[in-house]
């Protein structure tokens, strides 16, 4: 069965320690995306991306807005519990397009270690939803927009890190 | 956060910086096949298509086989693994951005400093 067996493979497990209030982090993540997100490289509509947008409820949508006004969904909310955690749907598929046949979970926690920094846990599963497109993958690979193109927001972001 | 598997994928993305070589890839990621079958399907010379597929090798992206007197290359990469290295970069990038950005916007209220104009 397509199960969501914990295999390694099938998970992508991050952490990462903000030095930001919890309300703060939550808000960036969920409310903010598209100010993080490495957007010029990675979303679906033909025409730049305007806004990333997570409806703040279950069952909202949550979905890339061009600046022609396109919407192009990505997936939907299917836990919201604000300030503590979200899980989102994410229905994109190695090419990055839209695809409901791809069911991915991206699962985030945020904890509060003081009352000044925050502990975000997240987690992408599910993946071998895109094990059955052999094809698809090779395109997102060698894709100029997939990996070497977050190379240079990988660059971009050390070369901005903050001090202290 | 640069780790070894970070330094793999660099060398990745630097075999696949070269257009022609990231046709051969292509060729090869499709169906496994020798150098004189890529010759054929690319404008690219026999030594040339060794010297790609020598260092696609190099950098984990394929793997040569023999059967019988042929020698194969096919793609050394897993699908689901492929998949998975990349969503797992892609968080990389989006959280350390994310970092970033919290950060600021966090200093900037903890602080509003007072002559900053809008």
């Amino acid at each position: 069965m397509s199960s969501l067996a914990k295999t390694a493979q099938d998970v992508v497990r991050k952490s990462v320690i903000v030095a930001a209030p919890i309300a703060l982090a939550f808000e960036v993540f969920t409310g903010r995306i598209e100010s993080w997100w490495p957007m010029a490289s990675h979303h679906i509509g033909e025409a730049a991306c305007a806004a990333l947008v997570i409806e703040p409820r279950v069952g909202g949508r949550w979905y890339e807005r061009g600046v022609d006004g396109v919407e192009c969904v990505w997936g939907g909310v299917l836990v919201w519990e604000p300030e503590r955690r979200v899980v989102l749907l994410w229905q994109l598929n190695a090419q990055w397009q839209f695809d409901p046949t791809i069911h991915t979970e991206v699962d985030v926690r945020f904890s509060a270690i003081d009352e000044r920094t925050t502990q975000v846990e997240l987690e992408h599963r599910g993946l071998d939803a895109y094990g059955a497109d052999a094809m698809a993958m090779r395109e997102a690979f060698g894709s100029v927009n997939g990996w070497t193109g977050m190379l240079d927001h990988y660059a971009e972001v050390a070369g901005r890190r903050p001090r202290g | 956060m640069a780790s070894t598997r970070t330094t793999l994928q660099a060398r990745r993305f630097a075999a696949l910086g070269d257009p022609t070589r990231l046709q051969v890839f292509t060729l090869i990621a499709r169906s496994p096949l020798s150098v004189a079958e890529v010759a054929e399907r690319l404008p690219v010379s026999r030594p040339a298509v060794s010297q790609h597929l020598k260092v696609l090798a190099e950098a984990g992206l394929v793997q040569r086989e023999s059967i019988g007197t042929r020698n194969l290359y096919r793609p050394d990469t897993d699908g689901i693994a492929t998949m998975r290295d990349f969503i797992d970069s892609l968080w990389d990038v989006g959280l350390a951005r994310f970092k970033v950005h919290a950060e600021a916007l966090a200093r900037a209220r903890a602080a509003p400093p007072a002559k900053e104009k809008k």
